[in-house]
């Protein structure tokens, strides 16, 4: 009896990149990054009724240990410039998350004046979530879409910057 | 529950004193500090929700001072302090809502100061409160308070330029480089 | 050879060892100052000598907003001027509106409103409950605390279709009716969710780790408290027995019966973080009294009064106060009789609690000043607007 039919449910075989990522957005941590009404519902998605901890993330209250800024709320320009340079403390890779109009985009407070339109205009973003404030079913969703990004992500062998433009 | 026995009834939004009795509680209040202040204290002005006692930049903090420390009036909270531009008139308007827990009572101030180069006397000797909101006034409208002791903006970043609330004030195209416009799809300019 | 250490009160240079005064950074991206707050901290060790709050980093220019969006515009705004309790801050603004053009509410938009406002007012000291523990350390609490939010959140959703950003209220009543049925499941949640109150007492008020973290710490007398204009919650824990819903009635408020929490000393003394935090739990249950009578007492007839599209109050300003969760918030408002208001001015209770800060700052621990920010149950955007 050789040793390889003794265990036949017991091995998996797979790539390593796929091992990496689905390792990396199983446990996807991410940083306590709430600035105003969306907060509220960042805090309720951790809550117990979305449970965001059933897809391994957890939150965490520095960038040095997390892999996702969730950007939740208005960014005003005072705030712009200290995002960046929390987004710059985090360790790579990382990933952000916008949620909510306000951040997508400055939503209800386009006509303000000490607020910037969007987080993309300080650091890259990776989902969009839409809404205001977004449900926790709509942000959970995000993640998931996040995390299927990730999944698709490749480690060993990187694409050459021609066919990552072919690709983008 | 006494206060909510006696004013029972009626989904009027607010119950207020009969006017009569308003009236002549302000008139006795500004007779009270034309008495001490003089030519400072102005007249008292008729509105359609309440009436208002004028007095001079230069008096608010004695008034003030006054008030709070008269027995019979102890405005012992400064309930709101607020400004507003009025650019036609060339003035700045500052409003204290005065409000005393011991009698109940509330009481409006109103200040006037020139445009060009609004100062007013601060209040925040008298009333603690008064450092933060006055702090405020001075960010969004530009009111600088005799007698400050921290006199900084408080909401908007140090460097910024101007004060928003002014009805005449542009708002800037950019922030250390974060431009504060969006270009809509709908090609709509977001800011205006 | 023995060294002879003495320490002194005040933590100086007196004793053996000369100390250094530090600055520290807290915030504004920090897990316990509930929202965008900073402060600098000089400390000398665990003791601060000085917190400075620095604010503004949630300044959405709301005021300003007001002069641009026209009366009925301005309303979904209101909602983010305090988002955790968003029903109040609609309410102030539909009662200054009304004030100033002379609008007459219906009975019955009167009780949906109070029965809003005080749902909210539970569903915002439900977060301070649970944000206080957790800044406290316990974290049990807080998942406690949103479970049941969540269900005040499914009844507000069916009374307007938002869970957070309510946009209930409208200038002359609210924009729908109580929806069917909806009396008996909000009484069925209050049945079970008081009994809760009680079991949050026991996890978490009489706690003596907890009470060891609260009690006398950061005592605020009624006189420093009046002069501060603290309001609300804040207030009476002071012992200042003073509820703008009681002894300036507004709404229908004179139609219920209530009674005022007020701080007592309990464990420490009156005006300690510990009774902030038992005030706002004991204001739970009177809420709940309130939505009881005012869901039996509610009358028939209209929710909304017929307002133009085209709302122009005739010119003139007010000053309105209403309680919020977090006191008395005060609104100042200016119309000129055109189609936007001229000026709106709101002075919010969070705003009054964090200028009193930095006067009690001197002498707590560092880890004294999470719970004072808690206890006081600031919100940014109500600071900051
Ligand atoms: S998107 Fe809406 S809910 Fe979210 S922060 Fe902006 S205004 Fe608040």
């Amino acid at each position: 009896m050789s040793l390889v039919n003794s265990v036949p449910e017991m091995v998996l075989t797979t790539k390593v990149d796929q091992l990496l990522n689905w390792t990396r957005k199983s446990s996807l941590w991410y940083m306590l990054f709430g600035l105003a009404c969306c907060a509220i519902e960042l805090m309720q998605t951790g809550g117990p009724r979305a449970d965001l901890d059933r897809f391994g993330m957890a939150p965490r209250a520095t960038p040095r240990t997390s892999d996702l800024m969730i950007v939740a709320g208005t960014l005003t320009l005072k705030m712009a410039l200290r995002t960046k340079l929390l987004y710059e403390q985090m360790p790579e890779p990382k990933y952000v998350v916008s949620m909510g109009s306000c951040s997508n985009c400055g939503g209800l407070f386009q006509l303000a004046y000490s607020v910037c339109d969007g987080v993309d205009k300080v650091i890259p973003v990776d989902v969009y979530v839409p809404g205001c404030p977004p449900r926790p079913e709509a942000l959970t969703d995000g993640l998931i879409l996040l995390q299927k990004k990730m999944s698709e992500e490749k480690w060993l062998v990187r694409p050459s910057a021609e066919e990552a433009a072919l690709l983008s | 529950m006494a206060g909510a026995a006696e004013c029972g009834g009626g989904s009027v939004a607010l119950v207020e004193l009969s006017r009569v009795e308003r009236d002549m509680e302000i008139a006795a209040i500004r007779r009270l500090l034309h008495d001490k202040l003089g030519a400072a204290v102005g007249v008292v002005e008729e509105g359609p929700h309440y009436e208002s006692i004028r007095i001079d930049d230069d008096a608010v903090e004695r008034a003030a001072m006054l008030l709070r420390d008269t027995p019979e009036l102890r405005f012992d909270c400064l309930s709101n302090l607020s400004g507003c531009d009025y650019p036609g008139r060339g003035a700045i308007d500052i409003v204290y809502d005065l409000y005393s827990y011991e009698f109940d009572r509330s009481l409006v101030l109103r200040v006037s100061t020139r445009r060009g180069d609004p100062l007013v006397d601060s209040v925040e000797r008298v009333w603690p409160a008064a450092n933060w909101l006055e702090r405020e006034v001075f960010d969004l409208l530009g009111v600088r308070f005799r007698g400050h002791s921290d006199l900084r903006r408080i909401l908007l970043p140090e460097d910024w330029v101007g004060h928003p609330l002014r009805k005449d004030y542009v708002e800037p195209e950019q922030y250390h480089g974060i431009s504060t416009v969006r270009e809509s799809m709908l090609g709509i300019r977001s800011g205006s | 050879m023995s060294v002879e250490i003495e320490f002194t009160d005040d933590h100086g240079s007196a004793g053996g060892f000369a100390t250094e005064e530090m600055t520290l950074n807290m915030g504004p991206q920090h897990p316990s100052t509930h929202g965008v707050l900073r402060f600098v901290v000089k400390a000398d060790g665990e003791v601060m000598r000085r917190a400075v709050p620095d604010v503004g980093y949630l300044h959405r220019s709301i005021e300003k907003i007001a002069e641009k969006v026209g009366w009925h515009g301005f309303m979904p705004y209101t909602d983010r001027v305090d988002y955790v309790a968003a029903m109040t801050c609609n309410q102030a603004w539909a009662m200054a509106a009304e004030s100033l053009g002379g609008v007459e509410v219906p009975r019955r938009a009167e009780y949906c409103r109070v029965i809003a406002a005080e749902l909210g007012r539970i569903c915002s000291h439900l977060l301070a409950f649970g944000a206080m523990g957790m800044d406290i350390g316990a974290f049990t609490p807080f998942t406690h605390a949103i479970r049941e939010r969540e269900m005040i959140n499914d009844l507000l959703e069916e009374l307007c279709g938002a869970r957070l950003t309510f946009n209930y209220l409208r200038i002359g009543g609210v924009a729908w009716d109580l929806p069917p049925d909806y009396a008996h499941k909000v009484l069925r949640f209050l049945d079970r969710f008081i009994p809760l109150v009680d079991e949050f007492d026991d996890l978490l008020s009489n706690n003596k780790i907890y009470i060891e973290r609260l009690a006398d710490v950061a005592v605020i007398s009624p006189e420093m408290a009046i002069a501060y204009n603290l309001v609300g919650p804040n207030l009476r824990a002071s012992g200042v027995d003073y509820d703008l819903r009681r002894d300036r009635p507004y709404s229908v408020y004179p139609d219920f019966d209530f009674t005022v929490p007020v701080g007592k000393g309990t464990w420490g003394s009156v005006g300690d973080c510990w009774e902030r935090y038992i005030v706002r739990l004991h204001e739970m249950r009177e809420s709940a009294k309130i939505v009881r009578q005012a869901l039996e007492g509610l009358p028939g007839g209209p929710v909304i009064a017929k307002v133009r599209r085209n709302f122009k109050p005739p010119a003139g300003e007010v000053h309105i106060r209403v309680e919020t969760p977090r006191g008395d918030q005060s609104w100042y408002v200016v119309s000129d009789g055109s189609e936007r208001p001229y000026r709106v001015h709101i002075r919010t209770g969070s705003f009054s609690a964090m200028s009193i800060i930095e006067s009690l700052s001197n002498g707590l621990m560092i880890a004294d000043l999470v719970a004072l920010i808690a206890s006081l149950d600031v919100v940014a955007p109500e600071v900051d607007r």
